[in-house]
């Protein structure tokens, strides 16, 4: 049976080919579309996650002043005390960092660059996906001691320490205080909002508080959860502990705000995930339009072949044994093309990542998907021409003219 | 002798719109192993009709058929289609070869629906019945590089492979020269010598003489039945014509 089919195809290559290209140019712009969508969104996320996926940020807010509403940085809502007590009370956490910060100016023997300092605890590593490339972070004793010393990035060190000198060890001036490099982080890059995530000095957040801006208020806190799925819990948590902390009554808002990283990834996702599903809609019209294609030439070949569905059926082929020749061509169309279109998104896709540098991912079951579909819709279109051979009287069709 | 075919009181309606059309008023004959029969009649007469119901294509309203003792009447299309693929051989006027496809292929076609034979047995039956036509010499030719005769031996030839109980030709030299369907009577007189039943149906009257028996229809029914004692030899007449000039 399979035989009669592909002797059947072969008589006609031409037509064959050219009711293929349709399957083949289907299945190779759904790969290519979806590796396209796949790969942007995996990109995206990758740079989320590089930035902490888990982590969640409170800043001050809705502070009122007579009615006028002041800005994050100038509120004095956090305090020591709510870092203090997050530490102790809170749940879903793995790490828990306060945040302090400081602009200005930093020199180093003949070098000199403007960055801000951030007074960390030790967990800001973990929250924010730092690790330390060279030497070492600061300790617990240099946080209870309001220790002078600083973990720095790449882009300081290359601005501060242009000749390649091992910077671990050397001071560096903050706004003319004195800082020991105890350690220099690896390079992050730049995330996917264009900051400069190796531009950072990081200094225990007694240091910043006391010695540089003489404050006891916090600028924000730093967390992150166990595992991505907790951010909602821990998002709750957080809130019931610091309007506890703060003494809110039930009818208060908030003097405080409590953001993750979540829904900026979640917010990015179905972005991405749009985009995705109208490219794949795109291109899965473009195989549906291939599938009427088989069924237009499978439609034509029947009528064309009547006399021929004629003799089968006087020399002993059943009605299923028409029906079984005529799908198996319709199939073979289709999974041949599937095959050639597989081989042409795959290749297609390589070429848009090789000419645009556009990031693209093939997943097994984007190529499985696509090839499942374009056998399904050799089976649905070739169904119908297949079953109207198979009904055919063969007393006229063997005398159709 | 062994009856191949048994018709008893067959008839076969047509209903087209609101008439009925009666196509066969009640055919009874008996046709026996190594007969070889011409069916005579005019367009009209119900002889398509009758070679449809010989060939299993079609069933009667009413009567029996026994085909090599198996009763068709009550088959399914399915089943019928079996028999037809055990039972019978097709010689067509106009050949109904695949295109495109070599001489080996054609002949080999009504064993691809027999899943019983293997491919090597398939091709062997293939490469006999070719010779038992004269085309040993062209297994591989394509049916579009044959002329009219090689094109109808391929035919016969594949209405031989499946070693059927009976030979059913209609109008099977309808297409052909008057010389090259003397050849092919030829073939067909030497195939009834070896103990083929054959049917042939036509309304050419000529072909009547070549033949062992010959049954006339008109209006439906057997307007004549009759041995022939006087079977002429095609191969006489075959060596009277002159070749064609061009050839």
């Amino acid at each position: 049976m399979f035989k009669i089919a592909l002797k059947a195809l072969s008589n006609s290559k031409m037509r064959t080919f050219l009711t293929m290209l349709g399957i083949i140019i289907g299945v190779a712009s759904v790969i290519t579309m979806l590796a396209i969508g796949q790969g942007s969104k995996q990109s995206i996320q990758a740079q989320i996650a590089e930035m902490g996926s888990n982590m969640i940020m409170i800043h001050p807010g809705a502070d009122m002043f007579g009615g006028v509403r002041q800005s994050a940085s100038s509120m004095e809502t956090l305090k020591l005390t709510d870092y203090e007590n997050i530490c102790k009370e809170a749940k879903y956490l793995a790490a828990v960092s306060p945040s302090v910060s400081s602009s200005g100016q930093y020199i180093a023997g003949g070098n000199n660059y403007p960055s801000s300092i951030s007074g960390v605890s030790i967990d800001y590593l973990t929250i924010r996906q730092f690790s330390v490339g060279s030497g070492e972070m600061f300790t617990e004793q240099d946080i209870k001691v309001s220790a002078k010393v600083c973990v720095i990035g790449k882009t300081i060190v290359t601005n501060l320490f242009p000749n390649g000198q091992d910077p671990v060890g050397q001071i560096i001036r903050f706004n003319s205080i004195p800082f020991r490099v105890v350690g220099v982080l690896k390079s992050k890059g730049y995330n996917s909002m264009g900051q400069d995530q190796d531009d950072v000095v990081l200094a225990p957040y007694t240091t910043v508080m006391k010695r540089i801006q003489a404050q006891t208020y916090l600028q924000g806190i730093f967390a992150s959860t166990i595992t991505e799925d907790m951010t909602q819990d821990a998002i709750k948590d957080l809130t019931d502990i610091l309007r506890a902390d703060h003494k809110l009554k039930t009818n208060d808002n908030d003097d405080f705000n409590i953001r993750s990283q979540e829904e900026l990834s979640s917010m990015m996702n179905s972005t991405t995930g749009l985009m995705t599903t109208l490219l794949a809609c795109i291109a899965g019209i473009s195989l549906i339009v291939g599938g009427i294609g088989i069924m237009n030439i499978m439609y034509v070949s029947v009528t064309e072949r009547t006399r021929e569905i004629g003799l089968r059926m006087s020399v002993g082929a059943r009605g299923v044994d028409i029906l079984s020749q005529f799908l198996i061509e319709a199939i073979l169309i289709s999974i041949t093309g599937g095959l050639i279109g597989v081989v042409l998104g795959v290749g297609a896709s390589f070429i848009v990542k090789f000419f645009a540098h556009w990031p693209i991912s093939i997943q097994l079951w984007t190529v499985a998907l696509s090839f499942i579909v374009c056998t399904l819709t050799g089976i649905f279109f070739g169904w119908y021409p297949a079953k109207k051979a198979a009904n055919l009287d063969p007393i006229e069709a063997i005398r159709y003219e | 002798m062994k009856p191949i075919i048994e018709l008893q009181d067959i008839r076969r309606n047509f209903i087209v719109g609101e008439e009925t059309v009666h196509a066969l008023r009640g055919v009874s004959f008996t046709i026996n192993e190594g007969e070889f029969v011409t069916i005579m009649g005019m367009s009209g007469s119900g002889k398509s009709t009758l070679l449809n119901l010989l060939g299993c294509l079609d069933t009667p309203t009413k009567g029996e058929y026994l085909l090599d003792g198996i009763s068709v009447r009550t088959m399914t299309k399915p089943q019928r289609a079996v028999l037809r693929n055990r039972k019978i051989g097709f010689v067509f006027q106009s050949y109904n070869l695949l295109p495109k496809t070599t001489a080996i292929e054609n002949v080999e076609l009504p064993l691809m629906y027999n899943a019983s034979v293997s491919a090597s047995e398939r091709r062997r039956r293939a490469i006999e019945a070719l010779d038992a036509v004269g085309l040993g010499d062209r297994l591989n030719h394509k049916s579009n590089q044959m002329s009219g005769g090689q094109m109808q031996r391929v035919a016969i030839a594949r209405a031989l492979v499946n070693n059927p109980a009976v030979i059913l030709a209609d109008e099977a030299t309808g297409n052909l020269d008057t010389r090259t369907s003397f050849d092919i009577l030829v073939l067909f007189q030497k195939l009834h010598a070896a103990g083929r039943t054959i049917i042939f149906v036509t309304h050419n009257p000529e072909i009547a003489c070549y033949s062992s028996r010959t049954i006339t229809l008109r209006d439906g029914k057997i307007r004549d039945d009759k041995v022939n004692d006087n079977i002429q030899d095609a191969k006489v007449k075959l060596a009277t014509i002159p070749l064609p000039d061009d050839n």
